[in-house]
């Protein structure tokens, strides 16, 4: 099936998810579509698989004008998109999963959903029992499911978001196999997103590339990485200097540390922070970063290995304990995790101190959300509900609750959202914080604050840390490479 | 003041009157005219000093109750269990009344301590309960109330049957020292009534002014943030059912040191559950509890009255009560025309 | 006891059991769409005397079960209408509604208490009624008894061999991956309310006109939070909670003969049981609890047991889906 985006637009407020964008596909053949976080892609496919509407913009289907309110419906139009997280049913049998909606009969057709599964099985050589539970099953053999219900639902065009993440690479090979079967031989047409250049390299024969809203290029596959890598980061001005502040003692180690979640696995991580250091992670979403952040806060226990703070074993303890010990972890989420809506500064204040007396003392309270609202220039007064602030004085706040001093400074995203002034001002406080021994530990999908603003950098991809490199000698080229998954 | 202002002000007016239109009705169709209705109710409740200390003495354990479940509502929790809590005080107090021969200042105190300590130990089940085994808090309530009524009977009936023989209405009468001292040969503890405006303003300054409570408040509008921030959600909901449990065996004492003389078979009076009741018309607001479990109290009370005169049952206090409140929970938000409009907005596009 | 006497005693707890069976058929329905009705204690009473004094009224049986069910037909609306609707909590209506219940029942029935009235026939199956043993206590009953069992089966085929009934379990389950799926959740929801609170406004009605006739205040008040606790007991499954329902009724007649024999171990331990039951269930579906016993079991028998236990609440129960 042939498709056409013609000057797609989106917009949440005034952030230009996609900013008219335009492309053509060709039945039969697999596109990659690539571009760092923020740049459009989820948001573009996610109009295209019916999830949410375009504000402006026509999608044609084979040159037939098409409208979808819903993905029910895209899918009889002939899209399917399948998820990084597969809308699947954990509970149900597998058989029952597929059934669901397949068809308007009254009665479960057991027997011949059993013989047209299996022949999909086997002509894909995905290998399913089908009478277990959805919840019983890895991500990958999930992913099989779903990608099945998708093509024999009609599906003509094929959406893959990231879905190599947290599958083996048995299970890969096997998907990608499945994926050339399904387009030149079958001509369907597919689109996977990624930003694993790897593996676009092995499967695309044509990419898209999209920066901050916008298609700004396209390049036949298979063709130089550093292409790739070009069009998505673009130019980054050079460097600023500055002085770093690393001190001689360590301030966090971590030894042969391994983590492991049902999407995910790190393993055998080595590394020393510095105290006053500032500790870049860069890769995309999923990647494993995310989870080592966690695992040093204290949220997440690893499977294996000695975490170290200030030289003492620190691997067991809970968030609390890590928090007692001045760890501070500023997760990204803000009101869903970190602020409470409905809930005043004044009150957040409170409950972030240290020392907590039995009665609150209103007045103190009061003044402490003067000074620090005055701070960090937060636009807000003390008893403005956390819900009432714009997301950027959220974030202001979210900073403001950090105590003084700290031993180890976790950051989510610390400037999503931020403007350009706004993030300069905001780093300038967390420098700040290096004289007194703070190590500080971020991670951010924008490459440019990653090289701007850390010591040193690591790159993570699929679960796996890269080599670390120094941020004065280091480029977005090899950054791109890091993230791409090659050495 | 604009148009809107006035609107939000004035719209919650609305489903009161339609409550009030509803059992007016009722009443109709049952051959009363509702101004005789409401007369008798306000000379049940009203009418001579021993009904207006009924009507006291019956809001006394439910304002207890009613604050209490302030307190775990802020947390988030829906206390369920709290008939079952107002029981096993009574039952510790009972315990103490029949069993326990301290020197007369002692007496009461005791029982009142062992009331509380119950309905905290009980309302600690409940929470450890989900806490620990992720049982929710309903359904282990409904289960402890049913415990509880069991186990009552199961005492009436038994072991403190009354020398005459069980009769599965209650135990044998207390001491009289073990008892409440009543206000003229009424049912109404005036100790009772300082100790519940004590409480209300316990609660009150707990809410506002503790740090306690204001992590209750974190913890019952985002979990996951408040324990980010340092809450310790299992802690913190222990404590916050145990301190309701004890405010509600405390009301458990009342009832059967005051309202009754011993252990009786509905010992509760459904009171836990009234309780919830009145949280959930007076919008969780502390300040207004005590005022909406009068108006429950003489509602309540001055139906009895109304049964005798008019031979209407009773009920019909509660049913003007109970459809108040779903009246209230259901369009008492002034922003309802607004969201039936969203959705059908969203229908549309 | 000989064997006559058993068998009597077996027929009378399924008789005794059928409308509870039939509440909590109802009530797993409405709860595996997602929503969880807590006005089923009212609902019956409502039901019970609504449909007792119908019946009296028009002198037909089959008239009052009609006004039962119409009962829990708007009881349950009431339910779905604020949450679905109004987005309101599904436990405040559900509890308020119960209360009400209880009150109205006790008020609008004030003049039909211990009024004789209409029952239910009953009725044994030609033939199969005269198979030993299992004849009497299945097949010479009453037709509550037979409306119970058969509701089961069909309840048990509806919810897990057609189309619809997966579109049922997907609303409680994953409403947002149903959504996407093209199923009307909200619609679902609402429907299954509405049936669920007519089979349960039908049992309450089967007190009143067969299982225990009469209206009388207070008359079958506790019942409906019993079927909750048996819908959570039996694992949101029909067949399993019918079983529950059984227990039940079976733990009340063994009540009453044990306290024949042995009146010092009273009532009181088996009232409780069905209580202490309940907390116990809930406690294995929260925890892993099951699934590590189940993990020392000989690895053949692990799959069969745990599709047995499979004990797991709808994952989106009792939440509110705001339909894009």
């Amino acid at each position: 099936m042939d498709i056409d985006l013609q000057d797609i637009r989106k917009y949440f407020g005034s952030v230009k998810a996609n900013d008219g964008i335009s492309m053509h596909l060709k039945g039969g053949q697999i596109y990659g579509l690539l571009g760092e976080n923020g740049a459009g892609k989820s948001t573009l496919m996610k109009i295209l698989s019916g999830y949410q509407p375009a504000d402006q913009g026509q999608i044609l289907l084979d040159n037939q004008a098409s409208t979808f309110q819903s993905p029910a419906q895209a899918l009889n139009c002939g899209i399917g998109m399948l998820y990084q997280e597969p809308l699947d049913f954990p509970p149900f049998k597998i058989i029952d999963n597929y059934l669901l909606g397949r068809d308007s009969r009254l009665n479960l057709d057991y027997k011949l959903v059993e013989k047209e599964l299996n022949d999909y099985f086997s002509h894909y050589n995905f290998e399913l029992d089908l009478q277990a539970f959805v919840d019983s099953l890895s991500l990958g053999e999930r992913q099989q499911l779903e990608l099945i219900r998708l093509l024999a639902g009609g599906a003509k065009a094929l959406i893959l978001d990231e879905p190599t993440t947290g599958i083996s690479a048995e299970q890969k090979d096997i998907l990608f196999a499945a994926m050339r079967t399904i387009a030149h031989e079958e001509g369907r047409t597919i689109i996977l997103v990624s930003h694993k250049l790897d593996e676009v390299q092995e499967l695309c024969d044509h990419a898209f590339v999209l920066q901050k809203g916008r298609l700004v290029g396209e390049i036949d596959i298979p063709c130089p990485n550093e292409k790739l890598v070009e069009m998505m980061f673009g130019q980054i001005p050079e460097r600023s200097d500055r002085a770093p502040l690393v001190m001689d003692v360590p301030k966090l180690e971590l030894l042969d540390l391994t983590i492991s979640t049902y999407r995910l696995r790190v393993e055998h991580i080595n590394l020393t922070i510095q105290a006053g250091e500032v500790f870049g992670l860069a890769g995309l979403e999923g990647s494993g970063q995310g989870l080592l952040q966690k695992a040093c806060a204290g949220l997440i226990k690893p499977e294996s290995g000695v975490i170290l703070l200030d030289g003492q074993d620190v691997t067991q303890w809970s968030y609390h304990r890590m928090q007692a010990a001045q760890v501070a972890y500023v997760p990204a989420g803000r009101l869903e995790a970190g602020l409470v809506a409905g809930l005043s500064i004044t009150e957040h204040m409170i409950l972030a101190q240290p020392e907590h007396s039995f009665f609150i003392d209103w007045n103190e309270a009061t003044d402490l959300s003067d000074s620090r609202i005055e701070q960090y220039q937060i636009v807000g007064k003390p008893d403005t509900y956390a819900d009432e602030l714009s997301g950027g004085n959220q974030q202001r706040l979210l900073y403001a609750l950090l105590n003084s001093p700290l031993k180890l400074l976790l950051l989510e995203h610390p400037t999503r959202g931020l403007d350009v002034r706004s993030t300069n001002w905001i780093w300038d406080k967390l420098y700040r914080r290096r004289g007194d021994g703070t190590a500080i530990m971020f991670m951010s999908a924008d490459l440019d604050e990653i090289i701007e603003r850390s010591d040193r950098i690591a790159v993570f991809s699929g679960g796996v840390m890269s080599r670390i490199v120094e941020a004065k000698d280091t480029d977005v080229e090899e950054l791109g490479h890091l993230i791409g998954g090659s050495e | 003041m604009n148009a809107r202002r006035i609107f939000t002000v004035l719209w919650p007016a609305v489903p009161i009157i339609a409550a009030l239109l509803f059992t007016a009705g009722l009443l109709v169709i049952y051959d009363t005219s509702p101004l005789d209705a409401l007369d008798s109710i306000f000379q049940g409740a009203f009418g001579d000093q021993s009904k207006v200390l009924s009507v006291m003495a019956f809001w006394v354990p439910l304002t207890l109750c009613a604050v209490g479940l302030v307190i775990t509502f802020t947390a988030g929790l829906w206390n369920i269990g709290i008939e079952g809590q107002l029981i096993l005080g009574s039952i510790a107090a009972s315990w103490v009344a029949l069993k326990v021969n301290a020197p007369a200042p002692l007496q009461i105190p005791l029982e009142i301590l062992a009331a509380m300590l119950a309905g905290a130990l009980w309302a600690a089940i409940s929470a450890v309960l989900k806490t620990r085994g992720k049982v929710h808090e309903i359904f282990s309530g409904l289960a402890l109330n049913n415990l509880a009524i069991i186990l009552t009977n199961y005492l009436i009936s038994g072991p403190w049957q009354p020398p005459e023989g069980g009769t599965f209405r209650g135990t044998s009468p207390f001491p009289d020292i073990a008892l409440l001292p009543r206000f003229a040969d009424s049912r109404f503890s005036p100790i009772s009534f300082v100790i519940t405006l004590i409480a209300i303003g316990l609660v009150y300054v707990t809410l506002r002014g503790t740090f306690w409570g204001l992590k209750l408040k974190a913890l019952g509008k985002n979990p996951f943030s408040s324990f980010l921030l340092g809450v310790a959600s299992e802690r913190e909901t222990i404590l916050a059912m145990m301190f309701c449990g004890a405010l509600a065996g405390l009301g458990g004492a009342v009832r059967v040191l005051s309202w009754f003389d011993s252990l009786r078979q509905s010992i509760s009076g459904g009171i836990g559950f009234l309780a919830l009741l009145v949280v959930m018309l007076a919008g969780y607001r502390l300040l207004w509890v005590p005022f909406i479990s009068f108006f429950f109290s003489v509602i309540l009370n001055g139906s009895i009255t109304l049964q005798l005169r008019t031979q209407l049952h009773s009920s019909i206090g509660g049913i003007l009560t109970g459809v108040l409140v779903l009246l209230v929970l259901l369009f008492g938000d002034s922003r309802i025309f607004k969201f039936l409009q969203q959705e059908g907005k969203d229908e549309r596009a | 006891m000989n064997e006559p006497e058993i068998v009597r005693i077996l027929a009378s707890v399924v008789f005794a059991s059928s409308p509870l069976i039939i509440a909590v058929v109802g009530e797993t329905i409405t709860e595996r769409s997602g929503i969880v009705n807590l006005s089923l204690d009212g609902t019956m009473l409502m039901a019970a005397m609504s449909g007792f004094v119908v019946a009296l009224t028009t002198d037909s049986v089959w008239i009052g079960f009609i006004a039962g069910a119409v009962i829990g037909i708007i009881f349950s609306l009431i339910v779905a209408f604020g949450s679905i609707t109004l987005n309101k909590s599904q436990v405040a209506i559900g509890f308020v509604l119960t209360l009400l219940g209880d009150d109205l029942s006790a008020f609008l029935g004030q003049n039909y208490t211990r009024t004789p009235g209409p029952f239910v026939k009953h009725v044994g199956i030609p033939l199969l009624k005269d198979i030993p043993i299992i004849g009497p206590i299945f097949f010479d009953q009453s037709y509550t008894v037979y409306f119970a069992f058969i509701l089961v089966i069909a309840a048990w085929w509806y919810l897990n061999r057609t189309q619809p009934g997966l579109h049922l379990r997907s609303a409680g389950e994953r409403p947002e991956a149903a959504f996407a799926r093209g199923v009307r959740v909200n619609r679902v929801r609402y429907l299954y309310t509405i049936v669920g609170g007519a089979l349960v406004g039908i049992a309450g009605a089967a007190y009143s006109l067969d299982v225990k006739i009469g209206w009388s205040d207070g008359h079958i008040r506790g019942l409906g939070w019993i079927a909750l606790a048996i819908v959570i007991f039996g694992g949101w499954s029909p067949i399993r909670g019918a079983l529950g329902a059984l227990l039940f009724g079976a733990t009340k007649v063994l009540a009453t003969i044990l306290q024949r024999t042995f009146p010092e171990v009273s009532v009181v331990a088996f009232n409780a049981i069905p209580w202490l039951l309940m907390i116990f269930v809930l406690l294995f579906v929260g925890s892993d609890f099951t699934d590590r016993l189940i993990s020392y079991m000989p690895r053949r028998i692990q799959p069969p047991l745990r599709r047995l236990f499979k004990i797991s609440a709808p994952m989106a129960l009792s939440t509110n889906f705001v339909e894009r």
